[in-house]
């Protein structure tokens, strides 16, 4: 299939703030939305799309309509965890092609650091449907499912701690470069809001054994918003339009003799590659949705960057830094890890990748032509879904 | 650990696993034609969409196939326990379900891929269900 490029990210906007006790989730939609119309030079009036992941208390495809006082004629509410913003990004490819829209808004919005909310080990209270009453009485945590695959990704394939842990550094080392990840530390309190090794990680308290404090994501307020917008509007637009070239979707779930070491990634991540005509190793940055250390080793395999079983050796040494060579440059705004995460981080790989394209990271790899955005949204070792997104400097 | 979250009723999907659990019985579905199992306990089959689903009860033996000891957890019910092992187990019926596996002395160093294990049944302060865990065989 020859590579199209009928859709363009023309304006982003990272809110900037990851403790924003005086602003409402709605509102850091809102600001952020404007932000990008902004950076791309549109105006309110040119939205003609509107994707929302039903976040923002009174929000969603007609509340935030209505609060923005827009009146678009494509309305997506996708919502399918962390990843809804590669499947929205997905669907706005779609839309934009086939003649539907021309200005499509993506809009994130979360105050999970003001409100305290213990993603990670809160553990499952609800029950009352078919599947949370299989797990409430258990104290399964979302952190210990995704420990869970770990431990079964070491027992099959020796992968250790140590080498999960070059996750974490690669991350950090990223992070220090970018001065609002640095003031995202600051501001939640990091204990050493500096360079980490794999010693400092392997040294953390364990959370589920076998993942580490420092192999756990943050948990920050904040959003952001994306502009992606047709052919013939990128044209006119104040920015460097930054293509989306393929996109996959794809789902996975807890199946009897399934294996756990596998994402949805592996069936989504070949079709995006397939569409946008590119293979794994032209990639000069990737963003994978860090929400723990496991989630970056799995996704690494499942895009094909290395083989399933050899992310412990391909991981090792580095080779994730921007300036290190070998494989592309991961989470170069410092990932969830120690950069920002609300709770769905899929937007801001798309922001990060975005801004690698036009050549405005902090941890900017030179001469960077091809990203890819892949977002694991649910859980890892349970329910969840992978949403691929390759993109192409202009 | 006697404070657990319990299931909530209505639900007609698992409402046929639970209460087999009063009698210290753990189940799982067949498909009648296809031979599929089923598990978590639902309408249809999974591989062919069938609702005539048979009801089997399983022996209770199987083999963990991963695990994680939890140390953190904010719900008050699981928050004072200390370290508890969360694991999937996979049955010999061929049916995997999540479940914790107890009685050891120290599930740090006792709880392991490939371990061994059979279902316990334990009963609650409250209410009438049993909640199937695991031991070491």
């Amino acid at each position: 299939m020859a590579q199209q490029r009928e859709a363009a990210i023309v304006g982003i906007h990272e809110y900037p703030s990851r403790y924003a006790p005086d602003v409402s989730a709605i509102q850091i939609k809102a600001t952020s939305i404007k932000a990008a119309l902004d950076d791309a030079g549109l105006q309110w009036s040119d939205i003609d799309a509107l994707y929302d992941a039903q976040d923002g208390e009174g929000g969603g495809g007609l509340g935030l309509s209505a609060y923005l006082g827009i009146k678009p004629t494509v309305i997506d509410t996708t919502q399918v965890g962390g990843s809804s913003y590669e499947f929205q990004a997905a669907h706005a490819m779609r839309d934009i092609a086939a003649g539907k829209a021309n200005v499509a808004i993506l809009s994130y919005g979360s105050k999970s650091a003001t409100l305290r909310t213990p993603i990670g080990t809160g553990g499952a209270t609800r029950s009352g449907s078919w599947s949370a009453n299989m797990e409430a009485p258990y104290g399964s945590t979302l952190i210990a499912n995704y420990a869970m695959v770990a431990h079964r990704h070491m027992h099959e394939y020796g992968t250790t701690s140590e080498q999960l842990a070059e996750i974490s550094v690669a991350t950090r080392y990223h992070a220090m470069r970018n001065p609002d990840a640095v003031q995202a530390m600051t501001d939640l309190q990091f204990v050493g809001v500096n360079e980490i090794t794999v010693q400092d990680v392997m040294d953390s308290r364990v959370i589920a054994d076998p993942l580490h404090l420092l192999e756990c994501c943050m948990v920050s307020d904040g959003g952001g918003a994306i502009i992606i917008a047709s052919k013939e509007v990128a044209r006119n637009t104040k920015t460097k339009p930054v293509w989306l070239i393929g996109s996959g979707e794809a789902t996975k779930y807890r199946e009897n003799a399934g294996d756990i070491t596998v994402s949805a990634g592996a069936q989504g991540a070949p079709i995006a590659f397939a569409e946008a005509g590119v293979n794994p190793d032209e990639i000069d940055s990737a963003m994978i949705y860090d929400s723990f250390s496991i989630t970056v080793a799995v996704c690494l395999e499942d895009l094909g960057f290395c083989k399933k079983g050899e992310v412990g050796d391909y991981i090792s040494g580095g080779r994730m830094k921007f300036d290190q060579h070998g494989g592309p440059a991961l989470n170069t705004d410092g990932g969830g890890l120690s950069s920002n995460h609300p709770g769905m981080r899929g937007m801001f790989l798309l922001l990060e990748s975005a801004r690698q394209l036009r050549g405005e990271s902090t941890s900017q790899v030179d001469g960077a032509k091809l990203a890819v955005a892949h977002g694991n949204g649910g859980l890892l070792g349970g329910d969840h879904t992978g949403g691929t997104i390759v993109l192409a400097a202009d | 650990m006697t404070k657990r979250p319990m299931p909530q009723f209505f639900e007609p999907d698992t409402q046929d696993f639970w209460d087999a659990t009063k009698d210290e019985q753990l189940t799982y579905q067949q498909c009648n034609l296809c031979d599929e199992i089923v598990f978590t306990p639902r309408a249809r089959c999974t591989s062919c969409g069938s609702d005539d689903l048979a009801r089997k009860i399983s022996k209770g033996e199987g083999t963990v196939y991963t695990y994680s000891v939890i140390r953190q957890n904010r719900n008050p019910a699981f928050a004072d326990l200390g370290a508890y092992a969360l694991a999937y187990i996979d049955l010999d019926e061929g049916f995997r379900m999540l479940s914790n596996v107890v009685g050891v002395e120290n599930p740090l160093d006792d709880v392991r891929v490939g371990q061994r294990v059979r279902v316990i049944f334990e009963k609650q302060e409250e209410g009438e269900y049993l909640i199937p865990l695991f031991i070491p065989i």
